[in-house]
């Protein structure tokens, strides 16, 4: 691994630890930090299906909103403790991931991006419509998060917006660990031969389709978790976690970050949430500006703002 | 027995009949070459025999198996590797790493997270081999889209042989290439079948090429199986030199 991937890494690791202190700095808060973490786990997610196996999602919010329905629900109507629920959330996408998985890998490119848009849908409309359980359009509320009990301590992640930081960042740093694991195992590498070229990574013996399907499933596993996550942050959730525009957002700050490069969703992410935050405070039209910059980014950086690195630190 | 039997094949695309009632069986250790003028049916023919397409009739044996139903995947697990016309390769990717996909996936390491240290050395070994065979060493950190026609055919050949296949076949190995590239991938081709004993199935334009290499051609014209026989019966045979050869052979 070349000197300049490392010093990325080390980077993004001071960064992350230190940001709840340098956020005031620049107008931000903590909770602003914990939404750039959440979001840059769930594009970094969404980039282990597109940029290391080559294939579009348009409907990872589904996975996401699960994810985040499962553990309030956990909380909720089972007064699960935090880590029991995310777990839940994690467990019940994952599950719908495998089920929708198997029945649409066969499908393509933009067919494929078509039918995950089609079934996160069906969930959007399932949360939107059965009010009894999901509270309908008006979110899940009457829940809180719950204090973790570690046993011989605890940490108020309820009150304390740093303690709550640095746990949302002690999950994002054991998923990232893994994705980064998988993508330097032969797993991983047997997933970037499909991107570089499906007819020899068939005729090398792998069986695409059911390749494709792990892949999705551990992309939908991980973003499962953000989704968890999120709404822990706002002891909250609502339908919009689950639809189809959340999707393309995820895919927005893959492609602005650099889907080839392994941090850049990560900074796609923030910078999306950072102008989200900002614009939005400003002007109800938020998304056109983020629509700006988005085309300015792929207009000048084709390969996004952390390509150029990618491709070096790849030679 | 026969490594690979075709048994009258036949594949109808719409109202084209692109392969008609071709048999076809290679010996163990044999290099075969199909040749045939543009048009004939020579790469529809690899791609039945590979599994890309399913003929309309007729059945195909390989390793004493019927995997006329079998999917490309399940073939090359049974030892079937194959390139292609035009290069198919991971181009963004380095030689290396090129190579080490395949080798991974041969060792049986395709779905593992991680290696253990026995296994990774043994797949480095296998590695620096396939390198080496391939004259490709002081190319590895290269990536292989950048390189020359020649040496990513190498590459391509390397990686179907890292599969360790029972038989190679080879679709067009020269095509598009220089006098010097070609001969390049000429010596690497005998190489493996004179040194590795390795059975290997080639298309062919080049005719110096095929005279040289080949135990036994066929010819193929218009789907059909125009003429079959050792390099000299094929030269002497006038069919063949009407239909395809004409000056060349002389």
């Amino acid at each position: 691994m070349s000197w300049r991937r490392r010093a990325l890494d080390l980077g993004v690791i001071v960064a992350l630890l230190t940001m709840p202190y340098w956020m005031a700095a620049v107008g931000g808060y903590t909770e602003l930090a914990t939404r750039v973490v959440i979001m840059g786990l769930a594009a970094m997610s969404l980039n282990f299906l597109l940029g290391y196996t080559g294939v579009l999602s348009f409907g990872h919010a589904a996975y996401f909103g699960l994810g985040g329905y499962g553990a309030a629900m956990a909380i909720k109507y089972w007064n699960w403790g935090t880590l029991p629920a995310i777990a839940a959330g994690a467990l019940a996408a994952t599950v719908a991931a495998a089920l929708i998985g198997a029945l649409i890998v066969r499908r393509r490119g933009v067919y494929f991006a078509m039918v995950t848009i089609a079934f996160g849908q069906v969930f959007f409309f399932l949360a939107f419509r059965w009010n009894a359980v999901t509270g309908g359009d008006d979110g899940l509320t009457g829940w809180r998060r719950q204090p973790i009990d570690f046993g011989f301590a605890q940490l108020d992640i309820v009150r304390n917006d740093h303690a709550l930081y640095y746990f949302v960042l002690a999950v994002f740093a054991v998923c990232v660990a893994v994705m980064a694991r998988l993508i330097a195992s032969p797993l991983g590498r047997s997933l970037v031969a499909i991107r570089e070229n499906e007819r020899r990574a068939r005729f090398l013996g792998l069986a695409i389709e059911r390749r494709i399907w792990l892949s999705f499933v551990i992309s939908c596993f991980f973003v499962s978790i953000a989704g968890a996550l999120y709404a822990l942050l706002n002891n909250f959730i609502d339908p919009r976690a689950l639809r189809f525009d959340l999707s393309g957002n995820f895919v927005i700050m893959a492609v602005m970050g650099g889907m080839r490069s392994f941090w850049g969703p990560l900074l796609g992410a923030a910078i999306f949430v950072a102008l989200q935050d900002y614009v939005s405070s400003r002007t109800e039209n938020w998304m056109f500006f983020i629509g700006l910059v988005f085309v300015l980014v792929v207009r000048f950086f084709p390969r996004g703002l952390l390509g150029v690195l990618a491709r070096r630190g790849a030679a | 027995m026969s490594l690979l039997r075709v048994k009258e094949a036949t594949k109808r695309f719409g109202n084209l009949l692109a392969i008609d009632d071709v048999s076809l069986s290679v010996e163990p250790g044999e290099l075969r070459a199909i040749i045939g003028p543009n048009g004939a049916g020579k790469t529809t023919f690899f791609n039945l025999i590979s599994g890309l397409f399913a003929p309309t009739a007729g059945a195909i044996t390989f390793a004493e198996r019927d995997v006329t139903a079998l999917l490309p995947e399940q073939r090359v697990r049974l030892g079937m590797a194959r390139t292609f016309q035009i290069t198919e390769i991971f181009p963004e990717l380095t030689v290396e790493d090129n190579l080490r996909v395949a080798v991974e996936l041969a060792a049986g390491h395709g779905l593992s997270p991680w290696l253990g240290r026995a296994a990774a050395r043994g797949i480095n070994a296998r590695l620096e081999e396939l390198l080496a065979t391939g004259n490709l060493t002081s190319k590895r950190n290269h990536r292989v889209g950048a390189l020359s026609h020649g040496d990513q055919r190498a590459a391509e050949i390397m990686m179907a042989l890292a599969l360790k296949p029972r038989l190679l076949l080879l679709d067009e190995p020269t095509a598009g290439m220089g006098d010097q590239e070609t001969y390049d991938v000429a010596r690497l081709v005998k190489r493996l079948h004179r040194n590795a004993g390795l059975t290997i199935l080639l298309i062919e334009h080049d005719m110096r090429l095929v005279f040289n290499l080949a135990d036994r051609i066929m010819v193929l014209a218009e789907g059909r199986v125009l003429a079959e026989g050792t390099p000299q019966e094929i030269a002497a045979n006038e069919n063949v030199q009407r239909a395809y050869l004409g000056e060349a052979a002389k």
